[in-house]
């Protein structure tokens, strides 16, 4: 498997990175480079294999339903670029 | 479903008929205290960003935790859509950037849900009963709200909501006309509240729909769909379905083809609009959660939860049925919210005839409490009273007429009336005491020469009489007594 220019521009905008169009070709190559070590993996047969979700075998854990956590708006918001009467406030963005 | 096809519901376009097609996503808020991954209050209407853990902040480092009880709550609901429970399922991440997702993915099942086929037994009338199928729940957060009309520049996000446990429940597209989707979600809702897993609180957005509507030929294969997004109302939920399967058949029968896309419904004007959403918008990228360990248990958990269940709406209305003898419509309406139940087999138990119970609530104390604002919990008539009512209407001791204005007493008396006792006082019992209502009948008729003339001729003038009799006896006559005697003096 291998990635075209417009996969990358595309991965790249769906992450929300920009990108020059410059960086396009190097990045191509970097991303193939990895798809193709990734590839090796289909030689090995895993067939009737379970995938291993954790390398211990653990079981996850659940949590009791109490309120214990509430950091307080100030806290919150306090590291965001804008806010106002404790919301966030962005750009204004209406579909 | 064959079902789907036997019933036939077309609608009229201008070259022939029509079949419409709906199959739903209902988002239901889980009932819990806490968030589905993190120990962040879900209480409804806080200060902004007051009920915010880091988790839900989305902070660095910060790791998901799930809340056992939104799972037992799945699993609840699972049980009473009499769904396939899965003992293992996976948290999936669905990746896309909007500014009230903090984390930039929305934690949701997607490969693997813990509920998988399930069906919901749905009453559309009086007479008509279809089955929907469900192809799954799955548990999932929910996001934060962002309020656009605060500023004219910027959008304000309370990140309250992010977090906050939903089931999503998938059904079949089973349901074929607007009136058929409105009495399944009505069913869910009822279900889940019963259950006490969902509110059912469409004001405050615990249930919200998102309704996929495609039109055909009849006996055609189908087509293609739109998906109204958010809609939060059930009337709404059947205004959408009609205006947009009038939008796609008159596109279609104009030459022209649907374009699948996503579409909200403006009450206001009565219309579906296309969304616009960018192209690459349903890109989700769905991948495991690195985060979270596959959620696993086992039957003696799920057997737990069974053996703690309510009795379920459809048990309730086949006992109601069989037990006190109502007819179905009448068993569904009192089913229809627990608490209406609860109330009327209080009733029963006090003493009342289950068939006069039932009439008495559908027919006269349900209209008071609408009219009044009231839930049966909020009215102001216990159920020992409405039973004390009822069991003096069945012994004869008080008329229908008399009964409706001991209702009025009792309303006003509060909670802790006593009708029987009212009765007495206010000497209201019915006068079967042929005697008192003989001389009644004498006097009106030695009153009223030229109307026995006319009664004579045109019996339909008994009416009159009758009337007169029950005004004398300030309508505590026996209305049957009335007749007989009037009828047999009148020689009519």
């Amino acid at each position: 498997m291998s990635v075209d220019q417009a996969t990358v521009r595309r991965i790249a905008h769906l992450a929300r990175i920009a990108v020059k169009d410059e960086d396009v070709p190097h990045l191509q190559q970097e991303l193939n480079a990895i798809l193709s070590f990734v590839e090796d993996l289909n030689s090995v047969d895993v067939e009737g294999v379970e995938p291993m979700t954790s390398v211990v075998p653990m079981k996850m854990a659940l949590r009791r339903d109490v309120v214990t956590d509430h950091a307080g708006a100030a806290a919150v918001v306090v590291n965001a670029p804008q806010h106002e009467d404790q919301f966030f406030t962005v750009p204004k963005v209406v579909e | 479903m064959t079902a789907a096809a036997a019933r036939a519901k077309y609608i009229k376009g201008a070259t022939g008929d029509w079949e419409i097609v709906i199959g739903m996503e209902i988002h239901a808020q889980v009932t819990s205290l806490s968030k589905l991954f993190s120990g962040a209050s879900t209480g409804f209407g806080a200060a902004p960003n007051s009920h915010v853990s880091l988790v839900d902040a989305a902070m660095p480092g910060m790791l998901p935790v799930i809340n056992e009880e939104c799972v037992k709550q799945a699993v609840r609901t699972g049980l009473g859509l009499k769904a396939q429970i899965n003992h293992r399922s996976v948290f999936d991440r669905k990746n896309y950037f909007y500014p009230d997702l903090p984390q930039g993915y929305q934690i949701s099942q997607f490969k693997y849900p813990i509920v998988g086929e399930g069906e919901v037994i749905v009453d559309v009338t009086a007479t008509e009963q279809i089955r929907v199928g469900v192809e799954r729940l799955h548990l999932e957060q929910d996001a934060g709200k962002s309020i656009h009309d605060m500023s004219a520049t910027m959008s304000f996000v309370d990140l309250n909501r992010s977090g906050v446990a939903l089931m999503e429940i998938v059904s079949r597209p089973d349901l074929r006309s607007a009136e058929e989707a409105r009495a399944y979600v009505t069913k869910l809702r009822t279900i889940m509240r019963y259950l006490g897993t969902c509110d059912g609180d469409m004001e405050k957005g615990s249930l919200r729909a998102d309704v996929n509507v495609s039109v055909r030929r009849p006996g055609e294969p189908l087509g293609t769909r739109c998906e109204i997004k958010n809609v939060n109302s059930i009337r709404f939920i059947g205004q959408a379905i009609e205006v947009e399967a009038r939008r796609q058949i008159a596109i279609i029968e104009d030459g022209g083809k649907i374009n699948q896309e996503t579409r909200l419904f403006d009450p206001g004007r009565g219309e579906t609009r296309s969304m616009r959403s960018k192209e690459e918008a349903h890109d989700y990228r769905y991948f495991p959660d690195p985060d979270l360990l596959p959620l696993e248990f086992d039957q003696a958990f799920v057997d737990a939860l069974a053996a703690d269940l309510p009795e379920l709406p459809d048990a309730k209305k086949a006992r109601f049925m069989s037990d006190y003898g109502l007819a179905s419509y009448d068993a569904g309406v009192l089913v229809m919210e627990r608490e209406t139940a609860d109330y009327f087999e209080e009733m029963v138990r006090e003493g009342a005839d289950p068939k006069g119970a039932a009439n008495w609530l559908i027919n006269e104390y349900f209209g008071r409490l609408n009219k009044g604002g009231f839930t049966i919990e909020s009215g102001p008539v216990s159920a020992k009273a409405n039973s004390a009512i009822v069991q003096m209407v069945t012994a004869n001791t008080i008329s229908g007429k008399i009964a409706k204005d001991l209702i009025e007493i009792v309303w006003e008396a509060g909670r802790n009336a006593d009708p029987f006792a009212i009765v007495k006082e206010r000497g209201m019992e019915q006068v079967t005491d042929t005697g008192a209502i003989e001389a009644a009948v004498d006097a009106i008729i030695a009153g009223n020469p030229d109307k026995v003339e006319q009664a004579k001729a045109k019996p339909t003038m008994l009416g009159w009489f009758v009337g007169q009799v029950m005004k004398q006896t300030g309508g505590k006559a026996n209305p049957q007594s009335v007749n007989e005697l009037l009828k047999s003096k009148l020689g009519i």
